[in-house]
């Protein structure tokens, strides 16, 4: 696998659109947008119940390393603009591509995520709704969610094959979180929806465990005090159809997970994942980096004329 | 089979941005710094209004507040806590005399309506270290420094 990640890298010059694009806007808003400090989870896969800030901007970019039997190991990857529209209201726009070894590296499609929190005050389980609208090829293998019978052999074919499959989905989630004495424990179960009238729903599930590896502050300003790391655990994986309803033909995965949260704005994410089953490719690692922005709102509607 | 152009999603993305930023606008707008925000600290339960500062009295916990305030606050309440574009002062008489268990409830339950997050994410000694740091500035109008300057 390693070789392998190498073999990717060295041979990756001609980076993708996407991640050309995750650097311009990424250099445009470090040069022209005040960065805010970020206190983000481990979680990749997983939700907790908390939004992004109001006017604050997140971008993100994410990537997959992932093998295969049957077929090429892959990197997929995505960038993701994250915007608190308001207190209870974050919407993201995901743009997605992938690269798979001794084939093609190919855009496979867009998601328009909105999450909405429920209750106003903190309960003892605090409810976000989650809606997301996806236009997405078959050659999609970010595994942003595992849900339905989404099973490792569904991707042994070559890129040109999986990606002639355009698909236009649906996808509803409950983010159901609580923060108790550091820990933050989250359940995301989900239901997916391939707007083609033939496709069931499809059943899925997320859930995390993480938390700071010191719960009080340094005094001082420090890119390596304890608070600053985040560790947890997520483990997702499908729960059939509704036609199907069950564990059986699913993959799933356990996934670890680390965040470091700089003060200068910036998040690191790294989580390698196993397989839990046959049906799941043995190994993902995946890696993130994200930088937040604060009043992106407010810039925006100053460059058009309005009040900040 | 539901077929979507480029176009089609060209506008639909701009009124995306458009819905988004006329709602921050409304909240920003709901956050005026005029007296009525202050009147939310008058509904935090009394339960929690009795709680007391764990960290009372620890002078680390001051320097330690100043900094995540500085990281997490100052964006909307100001570099030095004298209200910013969105969020009202926390030096005015009425965050001051609040009790210190009033300031946690509000800090971890936000005020979503008007526009502050909830800041549970937030360890409790890191809420508790913030309101350490809100205790010691120097109410508005009093003239003198602030307790805190470690960062600044």
């Amino acid at each position: 696998m390693a070789a392998r990640l190498r073999k990717m890298w060295a041979t990756n010059k001609h980076n993708t659109p996407i991640q050309r694009l995750a650097v311009y806007v990424l250099l445009f808003a470090a040069l022209f947008i005040r960065r805010a400090a970020a206190q983000e989870s481990p979680y990749i896969v997983t939700y907790d119940h908390y939004l992004e800030e109001p006017g604050n901007l997140e971008i993100e970019y994410f990537s997959t390393f992932g093998t295969q039997r049957g077929g090429n190991d892959f990197h997929a990857f995505w960038t993701e603009f994250e915007y608190g529209a308001t207190a209870w209201w974050t919407t993201e726009f995901y743009l997605d591509g992938q690269s798979t070894f001794n084939d093609s590296t190919v855009f496979t499609g867009f998601r328009w995520e909105n999450r909405f929190r429920l209750l106003q005050l903190e309960h003892f389980i605090n409810p976000v709704l989650y809606i997301e609208y996806e236009q997405k090829n078959g050659a999609d293998k970010i595994l942003k969610e595992v849900e339905g019978h989404d099973v490792e052999s569904d991707y042994a074919e070559r890129n040109a094959s999986l990606r002639k499959e355009l698909n236009h989905e649906l996808e509803l989630k409950l983010l159901l979180s609580k923060t108790f004495k550091g820990w933050n424990l989250a359940v995301n179960p989900l239901a997916g929806k391939n707007l083609s009238p033939s496709h069931p729903w499809e059943f899925g599930y997320a859930v995390g465990a993480s938390r700071p590896l010191a719960l009080k502050a340094a005094a001082n300003r420090c890119n390596f005090c304890r608070e600053n790391f985040i560790a947890g655990v997520e483990m997702y994986g499908g729960l059939g159809d509704a036609h199907s309803f069950g564990l059986y033909d699913t993959s799933h995965y356990l996934a670890p997970a680390v965040a470091w949260n700089l003060p200068s704005g910036w998040t690191l994410r790294l989580s390698p994942g196993f397989g839990l089953n046959d049906n799941s490719r043995r190994f993902l690692l995946r890696c993130g980096i994200s930088h937040e922005f604060s009043g992106f709102g407010s810039r925006i509607r100053r460059l058009f004329g309005g009040r900040p | 089979m539901i077929m979507i152009t480029k176009a089609t999603s060209t506008i639909v993305m701009v009124l995306v941005l458009g819905v988004c930023l006329g709602s921050a606008q409304i909240d920003n707008s709901g956050a005026k710094k005029d007296g009525s925000i202050y009147a939310e600290l008058g509904k935090v339960p009394k339960k929690a209004m009795a709680r007391r500062n764990p960290l009372e009295g620890d002078p680390e916990a001051v320097a330690a507040g100043e900094k995540l305030f500085a990281m997490h606050c100052a964006e909307c309440h100001g570099d030095t806590a004298e209200g910013g574009r969105k969020g009202p002062s926390l030096r005015a008489d009425q965050v001051q005399q609040a009790t210190p268990g009033t300031l946690f409830w509000i800090l971890t339950n936000g005020v979503v309506r008007r526009g502050m997050p909830v800041w549970s994410k937030l360890p409790e000694p890191q809420r508790w270290q913030i309101v350490s740091y809100l205790k010691s500035l120097v109410p508005a109008g009093s003239g003198g420094a602030q307790a805190g300057s470690v960062l600044r």
